[in-house]
């Protein structure tokens, strides 16, 4: 820990990133007990309200606390796409893994599929998805859980390539290791630095598309306070309330700043070279 | 003496995370025009740092921070990089390690080679290549205006080590930089290139900087040679002098701990204890001193360089006495038990390898569409060995004897073929091999920063390999001590069960490697080029490890290697590999005597022989690439120097019996080999 630390202090940009991270946490934690008003709130008298100490990002056209509103959205905006990412982290390395290690067709066959599902722009394909199942919370999870279960499996299955011919793992064949020890105790540890940068930027990926898809109006159905749907619900009375706008994608644009800075930054600690992104 | 290139008290720092380190410290070193200067050390000595800096091509974090570099009596410390751009390829050349890298995919090799005369000469465009094309034939390429039209990855490693060595000489460059050219060549690849690089510099008359870590090319090549310890030039000298009269501790055990050509079988090889000091660690007096046998009192002070003779320099206290002979270095062998020949000729067969195929098809399904048919990595291999001896495998890469280890260890499924263990069938499939059969083969592997799992600790890797091969099931406490017993036998005390893999050194990894191997108790062991990733002094204790442990544990050796002086200090039997198939196959002496194949006749040939006054028969081979390997008749058909005709072209060569369990797989006659062999000798030996 203490090590952690001081390499922190060492890569500023990294602890950046990590405050601004923590910060969004705590919102989604903390968020609603801290915020002054419901979501919902329609504050009487007081539409169309500039950023003021009553308010802090000023309110909506419909009277409702822009502030509180972002408080709230933080818990979905965070949430949904972590559960996201341990979804698809989850699936994809242990796809990974398994094509990786066995190789031969089973190998060739999943990776064409998994090249010709990522050929596919993932908000396209997600659009198709979620319009046949219906949108919901759950269903942007599934959605976006199987568009990046093959992008994970892919950078774990290129680790697996450069780990399976390595003399330990030949090793562990000569004493006749069964392949459930070899996959989980001997390949397992190395692949692990490479899935926690790609699981950190698949969280970032994951929450610009979960924004979109509110955008789109496929997210969360009204009136919960989703970021990307405030942002759409602005636009049309930008011209009167601009805060309304700019303070969902601002936060929208900060968290995944902050994302991205500590992806980076646990690249360079754990010092793995992405070779696919 | 008008030297070309003069460094006067060099020191090179690196920046890293924890400051300034010191790299190299306080270098002299001096070339002449005309003189091949070797420069000599083990990885991290600091000899490649060197190099560039003396053509000041250091690495944007490294500084020179003392000392001044004198080119042509010119101090190029100071001189600004667009200076420094006009010197480089005009008045001082590379020729880099990795070739492939240094050569640009992109563009054919003669528009690569022209470009240097371009920009530095003038030429014009049709001038520049004329001379482009002139150079590649100089560099011995029998199709030179075929070679320039072609691009890096059409060539082999040997030709583009040519081609560099080619695009060096171009601009008639006063200085050559020549940074481990050979390393990553084949012994009778390199054996050419030295060649050619001894005729070109005398030639040329250019001044010539040889850095390598293999002493027998500079024995061979080179007239001066400086040797560099942990960034300091421990002596600097003649390179007869040097090799026949050391008196630095470190050149003296350095030499003697070099596997000879000559055999010496029933020999342990002199070690130095310990490891090279990383650069952060070196000691404040003598950096050689805490690894020297002769270290005394003084030596915690740091030893001025002190000129012993004509050009001849010692950093060392006591080389007086060296000197004198008043202190001897105790690098006497110790004797082994001995493994006479006769038990060896009629000892039963650990091992039986019968007629082993292996084809390797090309990348999957596209390959598959596209009818490409594999290449015959293994073909009809034949491999015995017997109990308590050693098998030494030998060939150049691409020769499949990586492969044929692997079918035997069950690492490949051979296509046809059958092995025994111990006179009892064995599966070629790992899978099917109960533990009883697992605990009695056991492989050491060639690279040895990955034969040991980096998360996990060398005491539990032992562990786990010893309760997998147990016969009974074992309690912790058993294990633990079976753990340091294993430790112990590789002459590592207990501690090492904490650390992890990156906390040891490459000798160190490869020990452990060796206990895991010997976890259980193996039959066979398959070491797979166990010492081609070492340093020279670290090289001859693993040799001798595997030595002790044979005959303590009785087990025996399938060993490959490329390197036949290790080769021929391990092995009892020798099969030497070539394309695919077992070429020769004998006792070692029988092998490194006459008759020969041919192509073993070229190997050993090739072997550069760390003693200047011993110059080998040259037999030097043209290169052949990969995908031009002859179908039919003999393989080594167009590079044999002894082919008699269209048979060697069209017809299989025989397997013929030389007497003694001594096989040769050639068209010519026993006797007719050992004639013509033999007449050789004597011409050389007499001329």
């Amino acid at each position: 820990m203490g090590r952690l630390i001081s390499t922190l202090t060492r890569q500023p940009l990294t602890l950046i990133g990590a405050i601004i991270v923590g910060i969004f946490i705590l919102m989604a934690v903390f968020g609603p007990m801290v915020a002054p008003y419901r979501y919902d709130t329609l504050i009487r008298g007081a539409a169309r309200q500039p950023p003021s100490s009553a308010h802090l990002f000023g309110t909506d056209r419909l009277g409702r606390d822009v502030f509180s509103r972002v408080l709230w959205g933080a818990r979905e905006i965070v949430g949904l796409p972590a559960l996201t990412t341990a979804l698809s982290v989850f699936f994809g390395s242990a796809l990974g893994l398994f094509i990786g290690y066995r190789g031969g067709w089973i190998d060739e066959v999943v990776s064409r599929i998994m090249d010709s599902l990522l050929a596919i722009p993932a908000l396209i394909l997600a659009l198709v998805m979620l319009a046949t199942i219906g949108a919901s919370q759950i269903g942007i999870v599934i959605v976006i859980a199987i568009l990046y279960t093959p992008i994970v499996a892919r950078v774990v299955r290129s680790v697996v390539l450069s780990l399976r011919s390595m003399g330990y793992i030949e090793a562990a064949k000569l004493r006749g290791e069964s392949d459930f020890y070899i996959l989980f105790r001997e390949l397992l540890p190395g692949v692990l630095p490479a899935l926690v940068v790609e699981g950190a930027l698949r969280f970032s990926y994951a929450i610009f598309l979960t924004a979109s898809l509110g955008f789109l109006g496929l997210g969360v159905q009204p009136p919960s306070p989703d970021w990307g749907r405030m942002v759409n619900e602005a636009r049309d009375s930008y011209t009167q309330t601009p805060w309304a706008l700019w303070a969902p994608a601002g936060a929208i644009a900060l968290l995944i700043i902050g994302v991205n800075l500590l992806s980076d930054g646990l690249r360079r600690i754990l010092r793995y070279e992405s070779s696919l992104v | 003496m008008t030297w070309l290139i003069e460094a006067r008290g060099v020191s090179i720092d690196y920046r890293t995370d924890a400051g300034w380190i010191n790299a190299v410290r306080d270098i002299d070193l001096t070339i002449a025009p005309g003189e091949i200067h070797g420069l000599v050390g083990e990885s991290g000595s600091g000899k490649s740092t060197l190099a560039l800096a003396l053509m000041r091509y250091l690495a944007p974090n490294a500084r020179i921070s003392a000392g001044r570099i004198l080119f042509d009596g010119d101090d190029l410390v100071p001189k600004p990089a667009e200076a420094m751009r006009k010197l480089w390829g005009k008045q001082i050349a590379l020729v880099p390690q990795d070739s492939l890298a240094a050569l640009n995919p992109s563009h054919r090799i003669g528009d690569q080679i022209a470009e240097i005369a371009r920009v530095h000469d003038g030429l014009s465009p049709s001038a520049a290549h004329k001379l482009a094309v002139e150079m590649l034939r100089r560099v011995h390429f029998n199709d030179p205006e075929g070679a320039a039209r072609r691009y890096p990855h059409q060539l082999s490693g040997g030709m583009q080590q040519r081609a560099m060595i080619a695009m060096a000489l171009i601009a008639r460059p006063r200085l050559l930089i020549l940074d481990e050219p050979t390393t990553s060549l084949d012994v009778t690849t390199e054996a050419a290139i030295i060649d050619l690089i001894h005729d070109l510099i005398h030639e040329t008359q250019a001044a010539a900087l040889f850095v390598t870590h293999n002493l027998g090319l500079v024995a061979q090549l080179c007239d001066r040679v400086t040797v560099l310890y942990a960034g300091e030039v421990m002596a600097s000298g003649g390179v007869s002098a040097m090799f026949t009269r050391p008196l630095h501790p470190y050149t003296i055990s350095l030499l003697a701990s070099l596997p000879r050509p000559i055999r010496g079988t029933e020999t342990r090889l002199s070690t130095i204890e310990g490891v090279a000091p990383a650069p952060t660690q070196r000691p404040a007096g003598c950096v050689f001193a805490p690894r020297c046998p002769a270290a005394v009192s003084i030596c915690d002070q740091k030893p001025p360089i002190e000129t012993v003779g004509e050009g001849h320099l010692i950093r060392c206290h006591r080389w007086r006495e060296i000197e004198t002979g008043a202190l001897i270095i105790e690098t006497a062998p110790t004797a082994l038990e001995p493994n006479t020949l006769d038990d060896v000729l009629l000892a039963p067969y650990t091992l039986k390898a019968i007629h082993l195929h292996k084809t390797f098809r090309r990348g999957g399904i596209r390959a598959w569409l596209m009818g490409k048919r594999g290449t015959k990595a293994v073909d009809d291999v034949s491999l015995s060995v017997r109990s308590r001896s050693t098998l030494g495998l030998v060939g150049e890469s691409g020769s499949g004897k990586t492969t044929a280890a692997r079918l035997i260890a069950g690492l490949e499924t051979p296509d046809e073929g059958t092995l025994e263990l111990l006179e009892m069938p064995l599966s070629s499939n790992l899978r099917a091999r109960p533990v009883e059969t697992l605990r009695r083969l056991q492989m050491v592997f060639q690279n040895p920063n990955d034969s040991l799992n980096p998360y996990r600790s060398v005491g539990a890797a032992l562990a786990r390999s010893i309760r997998r091969l147990s016969e009974t099931k074992l309690s912790s406490v058993e294990v633990e001590r079976r753990v340091k017993a294993l430790l112990a036998a590789v002459r590592l005390s207990s501690d090492y069960a904490k650390c992890y893999p990156t906390e040891l050194s490459g000798g160190e990894k490869q020990r452990v490697a060796i206990a895991r191997a010997f976890a259980a108790d193996p039959a066979l062991v398959i070491a797979d080029e166990p010492t081609s990733a070492l340093d020279a002094s670290v090289q001859s204790a693993v040799l001798n490890l595997l030595k002790d442990l044979r005959v303590q544990r009785g087990v025996s050796y399938l060993f490959i290697s490329h390197d036949l002086n290790a080769v021929s200090y391990l092995a009892d039997w020798i099969a030497v590999m070539y394309r695919g198939q077992i070429v020769e196959e004998g006792t070692v002496d029988d092998v490194y005597g006459f008759p020969s194949h041919p192509y073993t006749e070229a190997l050993i040939s090739a072997i550069p022989n760390p003693d200047p006054t011993i110059r080998t028969r040259r037999i030097r081979l043209n290169e052949e690439p990969d995908d031009q390997i002859p179908t039919v008749g003999c393989r080594f058909h167009r590079r044999c120097p002894r082919k008699i005709g269209a048979l060697c072209e069209t017809d299989a060569p025989p397997w013929r019996d030389a007497g003694g369990q001594h096989f040769i797989r050639c068209h010519i006659p026993i006797e007719e080999l050992r004639a013509v062999q033999s007449e050789n000798t004597l011409m050389t030996e007499s001329g």
